[in-house]
């Protein structure tokens, strides 16, 4: 029996009225894979992560997750559109780091990583402290847990939005441009607590990002998004070494050419 | 306007009012009037906190209630906005005994008043509710949250600091506004002043008394929320001056 793949588009189409921003998605991604979603921007690719993390709804097609249906349900051998509860449940085994941090502005960064554990998890106030401070001190941020987002730099903010995700113990990560909205200085300092969350944890992650370097460096595979397709798509080395495709080797040329 | 400015002028509001009450021409409408200025406070104080909660049930129940909810929250709202107050108060003292329900005038008073500014209250509570980032929201979802969790927990506190200037605002239009209940048999502060008008024609002291008796209400009321801002948004501005 083969593995079931931890994320599953099958078919997946996204159209925001007559704009078709993803067409007929097919994507498996193993247990514990790192993939990074590259492409210009309008190809989809963000759209992809907001669609697992169900910030968007779809229009076709079923996204699953560890062989579950996520945007759907079972019902009388039937899939149906999921209820809240369903995707709730299903939910709980995704995480997301924003672009914008989105860290909450009126908690301190200690109070940020326990907020969901506690109402969410019901976990006791002392477990969480202390698994959030674990955490906060894998980010590099131990000192700074009674801090306000606003005291923090961005590359803090983007550690404590790391530390909160991962408080929530899910089984694949996604993060979203992670290091776009920071000073060229802070982008190191994320990146490293990324690659030390791939080595250190069991994740399965999906990453959408500008960083070449870095995306050849840390995934196992790199998909080049265009035109709401996955054009083509391979271990780094590959795609990065040999295009096959004509419009990855112009979009790599154009990035390179650029950084 | 500083706090201190506001501070000063009560200062000086309850100055002159003592120093005029201890005048021989002033000094006899005092009881009269701090009665009356003690049934306006009540009335203001209680009609403030119904305004309050009808406020923020009318706006959750309009951006998040199921569809017989959000209408019936719509209708509330577009009533007690859409009418003058004078006229819900006449209607629920005058008219719905006619109805077979008697209330008595204070809790009339408070019913009429609390609804009317809960009206206008419920658009304040949706627009600072809407005025928050939309990644709030996303932060949340994504750490699967309920919607009662994000509205409680994270929506809601952010949304609390914007809404406290306008609701000030509020505060204090209800709070002149209770010398509506005059027409309804209350003696409030308006109703005592007029009727001690009428029997000794003391025009100049007794409306001096009473603007400044108002004044210093609304001041109270002001001071009130400038703290109350300024406590909540602690957290939020808290290292941005630094």
């Amino acid at each position: 029996m083969t593995e079931q793949p931890m994320v599953r588009f099958d078919n997946v189409s996204k159209r925001y009225g007559a704009l078709t921003v993803l067409d007929g998605l097919n994507l498996d991604i193993a247990r514990g894979e790192k993939v990074s979603i590259i492409g210009p921007s309008g190809s989809g690719k963000t759209t992809v992560l907001r669609m697992l993390m169900t910030l968007e709804t779809i229009n076709d097609g079923v996204i699953w997750v560890e062989g579950e249906p996520l945007t759907h349900m079972e019902r009388n051998g039937k899939l149906v559109p999921a209820d809240l509860a369903h995707i709730r449940k299903i939910r709980a085994k995704i995480g997301m780091v924003f672009q914008s941090f989105n860290l909450f502005p009126h908690m301190t960064a200690m109070q940020n990583c326990i907020e969901a554990p506690i109402t969410v998890l019901g976990m006791k106030r002392a477990d969480a402290e202390a698994r959030a401070a674990e955490l906060l001190d894998m980010v590099g941020l131990s000192e700074k847990k009674d801090h306000y987002p606003s005291q923090l730099s961005g590359g803090q903010q983007q550690r404590v939005a790391i530390a909160r995700a991962c408080a929530m113990r899910p089984k694949i990560m996604l993060f979203d441009e992670v290091t776009s909205a920071l000073d060229p200085e802070l982008v190191g300092e994320v990146l490293e607590v990324i690659r030390k969350l791939g080595r250190e944890h069991d994740l399965t992650m999906l990453m959408v990002t500008h960083q070449m370097g870095f995306a050849k460096e840390f995934s196992d595979r790199v998909c080049f998004f265009h035109a709401g397709k996955i054009c083509e798509q391979g271990p780094p080395n590959e795609l990065f070494g040999a295009p096959k495709n004509e419009r990855t080797r112009q979009f790599l040329h154009a990035v390179l050419e650029a950084g | 306007m500083g706090i201190r400015t506001l501070v000063a002028m009560l200062v000086v509001a309850l100055v002159v009012i003592g120093a005029l009450a201890t005048q021989e021409s002033y000094k006899v409408f005092m009881p009269g009037l701090l009665q009356g200025a003690v049934l306006t406070i009540e009335i203001a104080i209680l009609g403030s906190l119904l305004a309050i909660v009808m406020g923020v049930l009318a706006a959750l129940a309009r951006m998040y209630g199921p569809a017989p909810l959000k209408w019936l929250a719509t209708v509330y709202v577009e009533i007690f906005r859409g009418t003058s107050a004078l006229v819900q108060l006449f209607w629920l003292f005058f008219v719905l005994p006619q109805f077979g329900v008697t209330l008595n005038a204070f809790l009339v008073a408070v019913l009429a008043l609390g609804l009317n500014v809960g009206a206008y209250g419920s658009e304040v509570v949706r627009g600072a509710i809407q005025s928050v980032a939309r990644g709030q929201w996303e932060a949340s979802t994504a750490l699967n949250m309920s919607r009662p969790q994000m509205l409680r927990r994270i929506i809601l506190p952010q949304a609390f600091v914007a809404m406290i200037p306008p609701w000030g605002n509020l505060f204090i239009e209800l709070l002149k506004s209770t010398a509506l209940v005059s027409l309804i048999t209350l003696s409030d502060l308006a109703f005592k002043a007029q009727q001690m008008n009428q029997n000794t024609f003391k025009t100049i002291p007794i409306f001096t008394l009473v603007l400044l008796m108002y004044l210093a209400m609304s001041l109270v009321v002001t001071i009130g929320m400038r703290l109350l801002e300024r406590r909540a948004s602690l957290g939020l501005a808290r290292g941005k001056a630094a």
